[in-house]
């Protein structure tokens, strides 16, 4: 392997916009993404799926260009699609062929030798645990097989980079459970990195280090969960009656990050040097009463809040 | 990594090169329309033609053998001898058994994959479009050729060496008209039929629409022609067409009213739509409007 390519940034996006017809549905993104698990979250048509399939080249940039590994998507896209497994979020199978014919299938053309394909076949239906129905035709598996025989396919080739696009999708909460672990294991293993598309918060917070959320086709977030837990940042969740205007202007000014969650409720972030009781003080000024006021971890549920709100 | 581990580790071993991968997909087909009992009979049956025209070559050849049958001499002189007519009659029948074999085996090709959101996970391997089509073509093209120009070739072969060296050489032109002439047809039929089943998506409907693309064309073709008293309907009718290039390419005097210029332009623009048609439907996304 290529040692620029074993170095560089997983993702380098560089203004990339996509556009179908008339409409941009990505719009000028940019950043840089090198964590080993990434996460893509937004609510539906922020995006996603269109820029997922942008970096797997299927669909064309109309500006800007993307890099993975330090390969160009369009320019190097047959060396790029050799390096990545993907499992895509709808239903993709051969009905008629049995699940091992299938993953050799996709063995073979991601370049392994048959014989090796079928070896690799017969491992990663094991691994995936659908090792006792790997004869079985795919048209006859439930929903949760067809979605670990998606992933068997993935990774039978051993890509450097695993595209999940909402991977726990119907799944009841075993089957969830047990991708959310090969997925974690997976990880573990450091040899293979991790795009986890989806609009289910737990799953991206269970298995992610950073994480990029997207709105309306933009980035409005990115965040390095690993390094938001390093730092144990301070969270207060607050309750107020009252006429809080001004209240929260007021926090920031002092350094907080405030968001208004409604009815009275407000999320923030302290700084490192900030009182409690400057708080207290704030809403006595305003005569605003303080009915509750919790310490806690920022979820990435209030990061996704706090982005949903840009 | 050894399966009772069960634990995930990355492929080491070597890759194959990239330009040998279209050949994956005919295997896998394969394997599809072997298992198929009434394909296979089909195929057979497809071989009593060839078989028969073999025999002709050589009872014509065999004078002493026509005559041990009580053959006479008028018959054996007129019915029984070699042109490049029998060589184009092989082709009208080969060619209407190639038309039937790919009205089965065709639909079966592409409109599962497309049926099953299969596109993907072609297209994001190292795999193009175009090594795509060219796959699934191939196992057209394997089976037509089979019934067709080969035991054409064949037949050809026999008559060679029976004829002599002298006729061989004049000759020789049939050998080159009998696998253009086939190939040409060939590639039409195969890709009607991945056009019809990536645009409808599903393989019986498919199947019917390519039987309707003969037959209803013909039908227009001829009420065009009685209509408007004119030969240019005959241009829909896919039959006359490549009737009308094979008779040219057997040096013989077209009677189906179409120029020959005409039946090639045609014969371009069919397959030039058809290619437009799986390159709009063969992909890993679409577009909802």
């Amino acid at each position: 392997m290529d040692r620029s390519v074993t170095e560089a940034a997983v993702i380098e996006l560089a203004g990339l916009s996509v556009r179908f017809g008339k409409r941009e549905i990505l719009h000028s993104l940019t950043r840089t993404v090198s964590g080993r698990t990434i996460g893509l979250l937004g609510p539906n048509g922020a995006g996603k799926s269109t820029l997922i399939q942008t970096l797997l080249g299927f669909c064309p940039s109309s500006a800007g260009s993307a890099r993975i590994f330090g390969l160009d998507i369009h320019k190097d896209a047959q060396a790029l699609r050799s390096l990545i497994g993907y499992m895509p979020e709808n239903d993709a199978f051969i009905a008629n062929m049995s699940a091992v014919s299938f993953v050799r299938l996709m063995g073979e053309l991601a370049g392994l030798p048959s014989g090796a394909a079928l070896e690799r076949a017969h491992e990663v239906l094991f691994y995936v645990g659908l090792g006792e129905a790997r004869y079985r035709p795919l048209g006859t598996y439930s929903l949760g097989m067809k979605q670990l025989a998606k992933l068997a396919q993935a990774i039978v080739h051993g890509p450097r980079l695993l595209i999940l696009d909402e991977p726990t999708n119907g799944l009841d909460p075993p089957a969830r459970l047990r991708m959310i672990r090969l997925i974690k294991e997976m990880k573990d293993t450091g040899t293979m990195h991790l795009v986890l598309c989806s609009h289910l918060l737990r799953d991206v917070e269970e298995t992610c280090e950073e994480v990029l959320i997207l709105k309306s086709g933009n980035i409005v977030h990115y965040s390095n969960l690993e390094e938001e837990r390093r730092a144990n940042k301070r969270f207060v969740e607050l309750e107020t009656v009252g006429d809080d205007q001004g209240f929260a202007g007021a926090l920031t000014a002092l350094g907080c990050e405030c968001v208004n969650a409604g009815a009275g409720r407000m999320k923030m972030v302290l700084p490192v040097d900030f009182e409690l009781r400057d708080i207290y003080r704030l809403a006595g000024e305003r005569d605003l009463q303080l009915r509750r006021l919790n310490y806690r971890r920022d979820t990435l549920e209030d990061i996704f809040l706090k982005a949903m709100e840009v | 990594m050894a399966v009772y581990k069960r634990t995930y580790s990355a492929y080491q071993g070597t890759f194959t090169p990239t330009w040998s991968r279209f050949m994956i997909l005919p295997r896998y087909s394969f394997s599809g329309v072997w298992q198929s009992r009434f394909l296979a009979m089909f195929r057979i049956a497809a071989l009593f033609y060839p078989l028969g025209c073999a025999a002709y070559i050589y009872a014509s050849h065999n004078l002493s053998f026509l005559t041990s049958l009580q053959v006479p001499t008028q018959v054996q002189n007129s019915f029984f001898s070699v042109t490049p007519n029998v060589f184009l009659y092989y082709c009208y029948v080969q060619g209407a058994l190639a038309y039937i074999l790919t009205a089965f085996v065709g639909p079966t090709l592409v409109s599962p994959d497309l049926v099953n959101g299969a596109m993907p996970l072609y297209l994001c391997r190292p795999f193009s479009r175009t090594e795509y089509i060219l796959g699934k073509m191939s196992v057209l093209i394997y089976l037509l050729s089979a019934i067709t120009w080969v035991p054409g070739l064949i037949l050809f072969g026999i008559q060679a060496s029976l004829a002599g060296l002298e006729w061989t050489t004049n000759n020789l032109w049939i050998a080159g008209s009998l696998f253009i002439g086939m190939m040409v047809w060939i590639v039409v039929l195969s890709l009607i039929a991945l056009a019809l089943s990536a645009w409808v998506k599903w393989k019986i409907a498919a199947g019917g629409l390519l039987l309707g693309v003969f037959f209803a064309g013909a039908g227009f073709g001829t009420a065009i022609n009685a209509i408007m008293r004119t030969k240019n309907g005959s241009l829909i009718n896919l039959t006359q067409v490549i009737y009308t290039v094979w008779m040219k390419l057997f040096r013989a005097e077209p009677d189906t009213g179409i120029s020959v210029t005409s039946a090639w332009t045609c014969l371009a623009v069919v397959c030039a739509l058809c290619l437009w048609l799986l390159m709009r439907r063969v992909r890993a996304f679409e577009v909802v409007k």
